[in-house]
């Protein structure tokens, strides 16, 4: 059996500051796996996927991405190594004064040249797939726009087609619909999840919303103090398991809120 | 803040506790005090019949000024002409050395912090403690008069002005669009166009027409130094006590400046 895509051993994050906010993280995730990392504000979430592709640099601890260990990279090594990992972000991260093709192929910027990016010559097949993936989440007509004029929805759209450009192996998503309203978190994550299937991409998946990462997501990480509390399928979520994450509450809503949201979400449409 | 607590009762709330009242009160009274005294201490050194005699003097040199010489407009074409060129030229001559001089500069993008960051900052703070017309002064005494010397002049002092608004622009950059590119892989320089670039396009391009606007009025005095431009008919005509001739060039200034003012909110407007 191979080696799965992504092996987290013993990753420890302690910021300056003193506050550790990884500690001692064990984590595996295979190939095309959508995996859920919930956890409170202030668990490590955040800090774990930048660990992943080093915006944060870890203390301790081992990161390997197909079978390469990322921790010990050198800068131009980690640019390449940072191409089979796409991110995406909960503020979209978009360069606002850029047109929306622009910002999508920002994403080869990792494949192509300094004064082939600075004068826009991408090759003729990013364009093409560029082209190809606004027109699956129905923005091709906004491609000459600039980024600021579109909704937080649509940015979000092109905040993925960005890191799909790439041809990430892994998505690494930061609190993808913390911007936006139910309806559109809903759509942002069912296309998020759609788009892995269709690539056989895996993806690690912060979010608050333990509803969406119950419906969307095959298997649910918890976090909290930097530590993993629980690691399951989305049905092994209950009550306890919940107070494990976060701490005493009232959970006998929360756990079938994904349903109702639906129904909400139904009766808008 | 002074909650006041009372027991028995709900709490009493002040903007100030009353002994911070008291020193805001003899705060104002101190400053009245030093209004008063530095009035006196102005009012003994200063020799009040030439105060009460200066409209008679005025409206005199108003009626000597008047009217404008239109004829010698004529001459003037040719130093106007010098005047907006020092301007537009010494403008982009600081464009050319300030824009590096701030990604140098700004925290973000310099090079170094201990070494190339200081540096970059004493050249922008020397451009800056230097007014134009010192910097003229000078270069005329190195280069001789002339339009040279007004051109380096302008662009001595807007570098440092340019250089200063640029890296803090630079360094109130949305750092997440920095991090997203650089999560795609994208290279040190690429992260520069991309992603910094079109951040502070906007506060460039009003920078260096406001800077360019500015250079207009200074270049129109670099002349009384002997540095080319407009000024030096200005100072010849106020030796020669040529009033209607002064009252031309103020004119024109004035209009070219009011242009100038007009151009430069245009294209502000067009860029923002």
């Amino acid at each position: 059996m191979a080696e799965p895509l992504l092996v987290l051993t013993g990753l420890t994050k302690r910021y300056p500051t003193g506050d550790l906010a990884l500690d001692g993280v064990d984590l595996a995730v295979p190939r095309g796996q959508v995996m859920a990392l919930i956890g409170p504000s202030g668990a490590g979430k955040s800090t774990l996927i930048r660990c992943v592709n080093r915006l944060v640099e870890p203390t301790a601890g081992s990161v390997r991405l197909e079978g390469q260990e990322l921790t010990r990279l050198s800068r131009a090594a980690l640019r390449r190594a940072r191409r089979r990992m796409g991110m995406i972000f909960q503020e979209y991260a978009l360069v606002e004064r850029l047109s929306v093709m622009e910002n999508v192929l920002s994403g080869r910027l990792g494949y192509v040249g300094f004064w082939q990016a600075w004068f826009r010559r991408f090759p003729r097949r990013d364009i093409e797939q560029a082209f190809r993936l606004l027109d699956r989440v129905g923005l091709a007509h906004m491609a000459d726009k600039r980024a600021d004029a579109l909704s937080g929805g649509q940015r979000q759209r092109v905040g993925i087609l960005r890191a799909l450009m790439q041809e990430p192996a892994l998505l690494l998503v930061d609190e993808p619909t913390a911007s936006l309203d139910p309806k559109t978190s809903r759509q942002i994550m069912r296309l998020i999840v759609e788009l892995c299937e269709e690539r056989g991409l895996a993806a690690i998946i912060n979010i608050h919303d333990v509803g969406l990462a119950q419906e969307f997501a095959r298997r649910i990480v918890g976090l909290r103090a930097g530590r993993i509390v629980f690691d399951g399928p989305p049905e092994a979520l209950d009550a306890a398991v919940l107070t494990a994450i976060y701490g005493e509450e009232d959970w006998s809503r929360t756990i079938r809120r994904s349903d109702q949201e639906e129904d909400m979400a139904e009766a808008a449409a | 803040m002074a909650v006041i607590n009372r027991p028995g009762q709900p709490p009493l709330w002040k903007r100030r506790s009353t002994v911070q009242d008291l020193l805001v009160w003899l705060g104002w009274l101190a400053a009245v005090a030093l209004t008063v005294a530095c009035f006196q201490f102005i009012s003994e050194r200063t020799i009040w019949a030439f105060v009460w005699d200066a409209p008679r003097q005025g409206a005199d040199l108003v009626g000597r000024m008047f009217p404008p010489a239109w004829g010698y407009a004529d001459q003037l074409w040719k130093p106007l002409w010098d005047t907006i060129n020092i301007a537009t030229l010494g403008t982009a001559l600081a464009v050319l050395l300030g824009v590096p001089l701030a990604f140098l500069a700004a925290h973000n993008t310099t090079p170094s912090v201990v070494f190339v960051r200081p540096l970059a900052l004493f050249i922008i703070v020397a451009s800056r403690s230097i007014n134009s017309l010192i910097w003229a002064l000078i270069l005329v005494i190195i280069l001789g008069p002339g339009v040279l010397a007004g051109i380096l002049a302008i662009a001595l002092r807007s570098l440092g002005f340019i250089g200063k608004l640029l890296y803090e622009a630079i360094e109130e950059i949305d750092r997440t669009q920095v991090e997203a590119l650089e999560s795609t892989g994208a290279n040190p320089a690429q992260v520069l166009s991309w992603a910094i670039v079109p951040q502070v396009m906007p506060a460039f391009a009003g920078i260096t027409v406001f800077r360019w606007d500015i250079n207009i009025r200074e270049a129109t005095v670099l002349g009384l130094v002997g540095a080319g431009g407009i000024g030096m008919q200005l100072e010849a005509s106020i030796n020669t006590l040529a009033w209607p001739q002064v009252t031309t060039i103020f004119l024109l200034i004035l209009a070219t400046v009011a242009v100038s003012e007009w151009l430069s909110a245009r294209v502000r407007h067009a860029i923002i």
